[in-house]
């Protein structure tokens, strides 16, 4: 094994020092001058025709300097699935009906928000209203009211997965046990709402600065929807705060601040507010789920059928792909020798759901983990036993789907089991709870239908061996800024120090599909490493010319030393070598490009990250609260780049993840968010934070940069399956409904004291 | 409505400005004053990212008045470091990875300033306590708590490193 000298060592984010001290520019700080402000009027109605809208007093308020409806507009139904038209089903301004509450109507520029806001008020929207459907299991009746004309049923998307023979092998089965799972919705929560500032010129050219996680992405679309070229087109995106999913698609802000630019040729900004932020920015996937597995007496998986109805809000989103991840993770990480998947994403007027961390695989790893544990009881055999005889393994081959290279989980699985022997005798009304997981690197997918590699890298070595990196990958918070700096010294053989980073800027980065399904790592850092390679190619050829070693040596450069691999202490300095190099050249700097695309790695993903999480909590069987007093989590994601951000990931995973197993919910009445603040809904605090203890399980990953593969969104899959777990264990009743509030364990209690009495 | 002055010291730096009185601190100091390292979450009171210190104690500088400010004397984010030379609990927030998107940090530095401020040896139980207010949906918060921790520790004397 090759000794690193930058990989695996914990660093700090390279934009580090830009954030504590306040330097660090959001989209929510940029001002320019003669900067207008925008505000968007929202539909008060879960739907209903929209027969007129009237303007004129809004425009006549002093300081109003524009207002736009959907008539404005090119009236473009936009989408991520530019490969699949009728999937695209979102205008952003609606035109002729609202399909849910919050959906935009129109937006105002004036001289300031009070005047934008004050403007607001004064456009008459004449509606009609229609009937509505809320739930997915009543809109897809007969006869529910129908949100879109070419959805019978209100069925948006449908997906079905299967291997194997399923029927046969049920038959063959010991115990069959079936389950409906209710897994609930979640808000992102980003500290910085959506935003954008849009900068129309009269030269036909628009620039739009917004926090976004994906900066080609959003110009793209923008080019849809508002006609202009891709590349007359400019989006910046430096520093974002938080994504989590919910920042890939083209948001309201970035619409509308961009229409009203273009009419005025002047800079137009859009906040959302916190309120709009809850009501229409999109929001985890609710699920029905039903479940039947059937195994050996001996704890043998045999046979699993699944079947999915989510809660699709009022457009498709991201949604469709949560659906084929909620079933092609159900099966995860386990053998199965046959499986069946059956997912229904069904229209409801509701906010529309979509994409956010783990992407439909929590809700799937919370409902498997939490019947794999009631199976393991019912056959009385050991939970870990259960799991480590059906674990995935190296090479195993998901039938018809994806093939697994690495696998670390039997490894995860005894690190946690000697963690709770270790842990000894809990305290009353304790229980540990584990869930085993499992999640892609990047998607292969490419409903978006670019012609561009998926990651992409430029690099430029200069005459003092400062290297200029240029990627197209989104910088959220997740430290992706810093693991490309890393792979790229690594690989050039310098520095982090030496690395000057270029991104969030589409105008002078190379394209890259952005930060989502956790892909950077992987795709980008192929891409990094395939550029930073060619560079130091370039940069041998003159050192070998100087050097003149016998042919059968190789060169090398560590640490700014270029040296023959076998005598690595004959050598040159890095700095020497490239700038005579240049001089070579004719004066060129060196520069080399990289890029990465998946190709024969399934229908998924070139790699997938394991784990296993044991998570301790104490119930109060007198109150049902719960409180999570330990959380220990065994992970495999191949060669870790930078432990301390790894660990940052697997902390913060922890906390939206346990969240969303017991207090974080979004309850609606009639398709109204009920609470759409930050004080109604609750999002974990520093005192509901459990002890966290990360256990690294080292992997190689052939797909991967120096075998490293994902370490951010998977990490989110198995908490609350495992905090379900851990109230079954405290308890020895099992909740099926999240989140698992108190009132749903008192609730259980009572059934069961129930039960027993009888 | 009739602007008024504004007298306030914010970073020791002295301002006499005329304002609107209902704006509010978190405005004039964003776009007043252009510190812009001061963020805005909710503008309810909500999650803390807006937390100036104001004669001494924590703010939420989008539940203040500016006026409310007035001859008061203001950090904010921009205020900590001298120079390059960043306070302890800055270079420990660095080294322990106690920020990912960054855009709760100004408020999390500021209200464990003032905590340290009070209390220069807090138990973990009341470092927890003194940032209970503070809203992050990145970290997970240990890594917040392990630097605020490694600073009473003094692992960070002022100029060591």
């Amino acid at each position: 094994m090759t000794k690193f000298n930058v990989i695996n060592t914990p660093i700090h984010n390279v934009d580090g020092i830009a954030k504590v001290t306040g330097r660090a520019v959001y989209t929510f700080d940029v001002n320019l001058p003669h900067m207008l402000h925008g505000k968007i009027l929202r539909s008060p109605y879960p739907h209903a025709k929209i027969l007129n809208i009237d303007t004129s007093q809004a425009e006549a308020l002093t300081g109003v300097k524009a207002v736009v409806t959907g008539k404005d507009t090119l009236g473009v139904k936009q989408g991520i699935w530019r490969r699949y038209k009728e999937l695209c089903d979102e205008e952003i301004l609606a035109r002729d009906k609202v399909c849910y509450i919050g959906e935009p109507v129109a937006a105002v520029a004036a001289v300031d928000e009070d005047t934008a806001e004050e403007a607001l008020d004064l456009i008459e929207v004449e509606y009609e209203p229609l009937s509505a459907v809320f739930e997915p299991l009543e809109a897809i009746k007969e006869g529910a009211p129908l949100l879109h004309e070419n959805a019978e049923r209100n069925i948006n998307v449908t997906r079905h997965i299967e291997w194997g023979d399923v029927d046969e092998a049920f038959k063959q089965a010991d115990y069959v046990r079936e389950d409906w799972f209710r897994c609930s919705s979640q808000a992102h929560v980003c500290m910085e709402t959506h935003c954008a500032v849009a900068d129309y010129i009269p030269e036909g050219k628009l620039t739009v600065w917004t926090s976004t996680q994906s900066h080609y992405y959003i110009k793209v679309l923008l080019s849809d929807v508002l006609g202009l070229k891709e590349n007359d087109i400019r989006v910046i995106s430096r520093y974002t705060g938080g994504g989590f999913g919910s920042k890939f698609e083209l948001d309201s802000a970035q619409f509308c601040s961009s229409v009203l630019s273009m009419k005025l040729c002047k800079p137009v900004k859009i906040v959302l507010s916190r309120e709009e932020e809850f009501m229409a920015t999109k929001r985890r996937t609710p699920m029905f789920y039903y479940l039947r597995s059937g195994v050996k007496k001996d704890g043998t998986f045999l046979a699993k059928e699944a079947r999915v109805f989510t809660e699709g809000g009022a457009y498709t989103a991201m949604g469709a792909t949560a659906l084929y991840l909620t079933g092609f993770f159900q099966s995860f990480p386990y053998v199965w020798p046959s499986y069946r998947y059956d997912g229904y994403r069904v229209y409801t007027n509701t906010a529309p759901t979509s994409a956010m961390r783990g992407f439909g695989a929590p809700q799937a790893t919370f409902c498997a983990e939490t019947q794999i544990d009631l199976i393991a009881e019912e056959l009385g055999i050991d939970r870990i036993d259960i799991r480590r005889k059906n674990a995935m393994y190296a090479d195993y081959e998901v039938p018809g789907q994806a093939t697994i290279q690495s696998c670390g989980l039997s490894e995860c699985l005894d690190r946690v089991e000697e963690w709770i022997k270790d842990r000894g005798k809990l305290p009353p009304h304790h229980g540990i709870g584990i869930a085993a997981y499992g999640f892609m690197s990047g998607g292969i997918f490419n409903w978006f239908n670019t012609p561009y590699a998926f990651s992409s890298a430029v690099i430029q070595v200069n005459v003092d061996g400062k290297v200029d990196l240029f990627i197209g990958s989104q910088d959220m918070g997740q430290g992706s800024n810093t693991t490309m700096s890393m792979i790229c010294a690594e690989e050039l053989g310098v520095r982090v120090e030496d690395i000057r980073l270029h991104m969030g800027d589409t105008d002078k980065c190379p394209v890259d599909l952005g930060a989502w399904g956790s892909r950077e790592t992987l795709m980008q850092g192929n891409a990094v490493k395939m550029a930073a390679a060619e560079a130091k190619k370039q940069i041998l050829k003159y050192a070998a010319a100087k050097m003149s070693p016998n042919i059968v040596y190789d060169l090398d450069i560590k640490d700014r030393w270029v040296h023959l691999l076998a005598r690595p202490e004959r050598g040159l300095s890095y700095f020497d070598v490239v700038k005579e190099a240049i001089r070579g050249k004719e004066g060129q700097p060196i520069v080399a490009r990289g890029h990465y695309t998946p190709h024969r790695k399934g229908m998924i993903s070139p790699a997938y990250s394991f784990g296993v999480q044991a998570v301790e909590a104490s119930v109060d069987s007198d109150t049902g609260k719960v409180t999570l007093k330990n959380c220990v989590t065994a992970h495999d994601c191949g060669q870790v780049i930078n432990p301390l951000g790894l660990q940052g990931q697997l902390e913060g995973a922890i906390a939206m993840a346990a969240g969303y197993g017991f207090i974080e919910d979004l309850p609606m009445d009639e398709g109204k968010i009920l609470n759409p603040n930050l004080v109604d809904y609750k999002i974990l605090r520093t005192t509901e934070m459990p002890e966290t203890t990360v256990m690294g399980v080292t992997t190689y990953e052939p797909e991967g940069p120096f075998g490293a593969k994902e370490a951010g969104e998977g990490l989110t899959n198995p908490t609350a399956g495992a905090l379900a777990n851990a109230v079954f264990q405290a308890t020895g009743t099992s909740i099926k409904e999240l989140p698992i509030t108190p009132e749903k364990i008192l609730n259980a209690l009572r059934e069961r004291n129930k039960r027993e009495k009888k | 409505m009739e602007k008024q002055v504004l007298r306030i010291t914010v970073n020791s730096e002295y301002h006499e400005l005329y304002i609107k009185p209902k704006r509010l601190l978190v405005e004039v100091l964003r776009d007043e004053l252009g510190l812009t390292g001061t963020k805005k979450g909710c503008n309810t009171g909500a999650c803390h990212a807006c937390t100036v210190i104001l004669n001494g104690k924590t703010v939420k500088s989008c539940s203040v008045l500016a006026i409310q400010a007035d001859g008061g004397e203001i950090k904010t984010v921009e205020g900590l470091a001298s120079g390059a030379e960043l306070t302890p609990l800055q270079k420990s927030f660095l080294d322990h990875g106690a920020y990912q998107c960054g855009f709760c940090t100004s408020g999390m530095l500021l209200s464990a300033t003032a905590l340290l401020a009070e209390n220069s040896k807090p138990t973990v139980e009341q470092i927890k306590e003194g940032i209970h207010g503070n809203l992050c949906r990145c970290t997970g918060y240990n890594s917040i708590i392990r630097a605020v921790k490694a600073v009473t520790e003094g692992k960070y004397e002022e100029g060591s490193q």
